[in-house]
């Protein structure tokens, strides 16, 4: 069997304050194969995101492992981009330096990878708004802008934390089909967390259902839909979309 | 945009009322003044008050330019101005200091909260005296005063304003390989800037109370040695011009951070 990219080994983590203790995760185990999508969808207030400051190694779990090409997340540094609910886009800053902010982060700002992020503007329409104010661009460019400063890390694995869930309805679906098609086209992997449904199909392999606190995963549903040249927008076309979409909802509602 | 053959009626009749509204004011703010000196003026012609007590702009005019003519006049703003900007400096490069090392240690910042706002809240004329005799009757001393009364609340408020920064933004310095230093220089310094300046306005003005306060009681140049020693000789000219030159000195030195602001935000 092939080596996962990743894998969660009966994670759990609590929060303490000194009311108490409330348990976030609760021994979660699951593995992502190199250049999966895999949503993760469950309650609002479940615990989703904390699972991915885990995953990030923002937060450090408790009990479990996590392992990273089966090695210790600690000696075995990948790197990981993460993509949060809004842009944060610096308004202090042009376009081109918010996306090179990364890379001046982490020391890396060279004329190979300067030429990468004028290839990633120019492909995914922003060459002209280089040294545009973030104000000035639309709310789907701004989210662009933002993958393009994840990007710009070249990271192996990419973490979405509801990153449309700021949009308005339609720019929402234009956009995560942008991002969709982006993602696969540099052929990332690449973790979903949303509490909607739809878009959880229409863009992943592979959908993990989690429970509502503490998580931990209930259900797992492989999304196969028969359609060629697949794209997030395409997906809502598909025959089984409305079957798969009244499976997770019954999932989702089974304890309710 | 300026364009006036591309407006159309509205827009042109919109325009017109705003620069109507704006004169209006204006002329206003000049009306109150040019009335409050005339009246000032004419019931000491009349002597409705004492002008002895109450001096008149005449007698302040007056006052300037013999003043002037022996250039005691200039030292004594020049001295009061420099001891201001002094300490204005002192107290924002110091207070951005402080509440730099507040943000990087929350620790830090839980012990000395209640210290902070003990020395905040302390009327700092109440430290005048102890100064002089601490660091004696020369400019340190005055220096000093002036930072003691702005540099607590720069601390308290700029660091106030270092903790509302959304923990997203800070999240996506962690994010991509930040540390700490990384969330400081990218996001809290800059994002910070607006409130800087707004701090400083204030600052400005409190440098200026201190100034005079220490001037008051240890010093024999500047404005607020010029109003004691006016009072004590029965010298009100002397006081009323300084308090008058006082008011004209604060009003350009807050215009001139207000300039600083406006040349920000056109970069922005």
């Amino acid at each position: 069997m092939q080596i996962p990219l990743l894998e969660l080994k009966n994670v759990s983590l609590s929060y303490h304050s000194e009311k108490g203790e409330t348990p976030a995760i609760s021994d979660i185990s699951f593995q992502i194969q190199q250049g999966e999508f895999l949503a993760i969808v469950g309650p609002s207030g479940c615990g989703k995101s904390t699972l991915l400051n885990l995953i990030s190694g923002l937060l450090i779990p408790e009990t479990g492992e996590i392992l990273i090409n089966r090695k210790q997340m600690s000696e075995n540094h990948m790197n990981i981009g993460y993509m949060l609910q809004k842009d944060h886009l610096f308004e202090w800053r042009t376009i081109y330096s918010n996306v090179l902010l990364g890379l001046e982060i982490q020391k890396k700002v060279t004329s190979e990878k300067k030429k990468m992020i004028d290839d990633l503007l120019l492909t995914y329409g922003l060459d002209k708004f280089k040294a545009a104010k973030p104000s000035q661009l639309s709310g789907g460019m701004r989210q662009r802008a933002a993958l393009i400063r994840t990007l710009a890390l070249e990271p192996d694995l990419l973490l979405l934390d509801e990153p449309f869930s700021a949009l308005d309805y339609q720019t929402r679906l234009n956009v995560s089909d942008d991002i969709g098609n982006i993602i696969k086209h540099e052929s990332k992997t690449a973790i979903l967390v949303t509490h909607d449904i739809s878009e959880a199909i229409s863009m992943a392999d592979r959908v993990i259902i989690l429970t509502s606190r503490p998580a931990s995963v209930q259900t797992t549903v492989p999304i196969q839909l028969d359609i060629p040249n697949r794209t997030p927008l395409l997906s809502r076309n598909a025959p089984d979309f409305k079957n798969y979409f009244n499976l997770i909802w019954k999932e989702l509602n089974r304890h309710e | 945009m300026n364009d006036i053959t591309k407006m159309s009626v509205g827009q042109r009749q919109y325009l017109k009322k705003l620069k109507r509204s704006r004169q209006m004011i204006q002329l206003f703010r000049i009306l109150i003044f040019m009335v409050f000196v005339f009246i000032w003026e004419i019931s000491t012609q009349l002597q409705c008050i004492d002008s002895f007590i109450f001096s008149s702009p005449s007698r302040v005019i007056k006052t300037i330019y013999t003043m002037s003519l022996n250039q005691s006049l200039f030292l004594h703003i020049g001295i009061t101005l420099w001891e201001t900007l002094v300490s204005f400096f002192i107290v924002s490069v110091l207070g951005t200091g402080i509440a730099v090392l507040l943000w990087l240690s929350p620790r830090l910042s839980a012990i000395l909260e209640p210290y902070l706002v003990v020395l905040n809240s302390l009327p700092k004329s109440a430290l005048a005296p102890l100064l002089i005799v601490w660091l004696g009757a020369n400019m340190t001393t005055i220096i000093v005063a002036g930072v003691s009364v702005a540099i607590f609340g720069s601390i308290i408020n700029l660091y106030t304003g270092f903790q509302e920064i959304s923990p997203d933004k800070l999240k996506l310095i962690y994010t991509l390989g930040g540390n700490k230093k990384d969330a400081l220089t990218k996001v809290v310094l800059p994002s910070s800037i607006p409130a800087m300046l707004g701090i400083m306005k204030v600052n400005i003005g409190l440098c200026l109370v201190g100034v005079v306060i220490g001037e008051f009681i240890g010093s024999k140049q500047g404005l607020g040695y010029l109003i004691i020693y006016g009072s004590q000789v029965f010298k009100l000219d002397w006081v009323i011009m300084s308090i008058i030159i006082l008011c004209i000195i604060a009003m350009l030195l807050y215009n001139l951070i207000n300039l600083l602001e406006k040349l920000y935000s056109k970069r922005i």
